[in-house]
């Protein structure tokens, strides 16, 4: 169970809804990661509402709780009227906040990321910023008032898994209070893991899961993977050591010479 | 009057929001509306009065990550 903005939730697991192979794997991969969160955009319908509807129906079958995003936006202004509309279609004030600043890296435009973070949680939204792994711009986002954060560990769909531990480490250790969410850049369950055993609250994740050649598999692992990560944190880890450390008794021994 | 509806121009007789999104054939409670960026209500549709000119987003939910 994982307490997350006064909500409980039975996974650690977040998940994207985006480039799976058919809508029917969708259902099925998030089922078996057990997620109890799923991330969705808002985009222009060309259908007359038929394009939508299908999505839309899809996704509340699956009786999980929903995460709109402001993918793809450039500009305060797109991201925080992106955000209203989520809000009067979702019925939710939840918002993953992404203001993009590099066409290449899909790095977040941290300078725009808290200004329209500002404008949200004033306007009443629970805003989860994705942002970059930057302490000072995590500083700036929980002043603007956001109470979760969601750094990356590399950059969208890369699947490099966490380039830059020290700094995950360091956020971990400055941030003990916040719940951290590990969003993008996740490639393997191991990953997943990596980032938890750091005691990072929870991951959000993509991609990896909906390219995979099994999605359903993947989706299953990821769950395993970030369960295990999370239970191997609690159970606290043990420290590397420059040398061995023998785990068997020296103490009676044997002696045949 | 003449609209620019999802990028798209229109010639449309409409002149509430409401009336755009039924002449265009639009259904359903899952649909977000924008005009000129900013965010109109579902329920301040019927009473949004279009102008000349305007620039409307209509948005349904859609995959995302």
């Amino acid at each position: 169970m994982f307490e997350l903005l006064g909500t409980t939730l039975p996974s650690r697991l977040l998940l994207g809804t985006a480039q799976y192979p058919s809508p029917a794997i969708l259902a099925d991969a998030v089922k078996a990661s057990g997620t109890s969160v799923v991330t969705v955009s808002l985009r222009r319908e060309m259908a007359g509402g038929r394009a939508g509807e299908k999505f839309w129906s899809l996704i509340r079958s699956l009786g999980v709780r929903i995460l709109p995003n402001t993918a793809g936006c450039h500009s305060v202004k797109e991201a925080v009227t992106t955000a209203k509309m989520a809000r009067d279609v979702f019925g939710t004030s939840w918002i993953k906040l992404e203001v993009i600043g590099n066409h290449d890296t899909l790095q977040p435009d941290v300078f725009g990321l808290v200004e329209a973070a500002r404008i949200l949680c004033e306007d009443g939204f629970s805003v989860f910023p994705y942002t970059t792994d930057d302490l000072v711009v995590a500083e700036r986002l929980l002043e603007a008032g956001c109470r979760v954060l969601m750094p990356w560990c590399a950059p969208i769909g890369s699947a490099l898994g966490p380039v830059n531990m020290t700094a995950l480490r360091s956020m971990r250790g400055h941030f003990p209070d916040v719940p951290l969410i590990v969003d993008a850049g996740l490639g393997r369950p191991s990953h997943a893991a990596t980032v938890m055993e750091l005691g990072f609250d929870a991951v959000l994740l993509n991609t990896a899961v909906a390219r995979a050649a099994d999605p359903v598999g993947m989706a299953r692992a990821f769950g395993k993977a970030v369960d295990a990560g999370r239970e191997a944190f609690s159970s606290g880890l043990l420290e590397p050591r420059e040398v061995a450390v023998p785990s068997t008794p020296i103490f009676g021994r044997a002696v045949f010479s | 009057m003449k609209l620019l509806v999802n990028g798209e121009a229109h010639e449309v007789a409409a002149t509430t929001l409401a009336e755009l999104l039924a002449a265009l054939d639009y259904e359903g409670d899952w649909l977000a509306t924008a005009v000129n960026s900013d965010l109109v209500h579902k329920a301040n549709r019927a009473e949004f009065r279009l102008s000349d000119g305007d620039r409307i987003e209509v948005l349904s939910p859609m995959q995302g990550g």
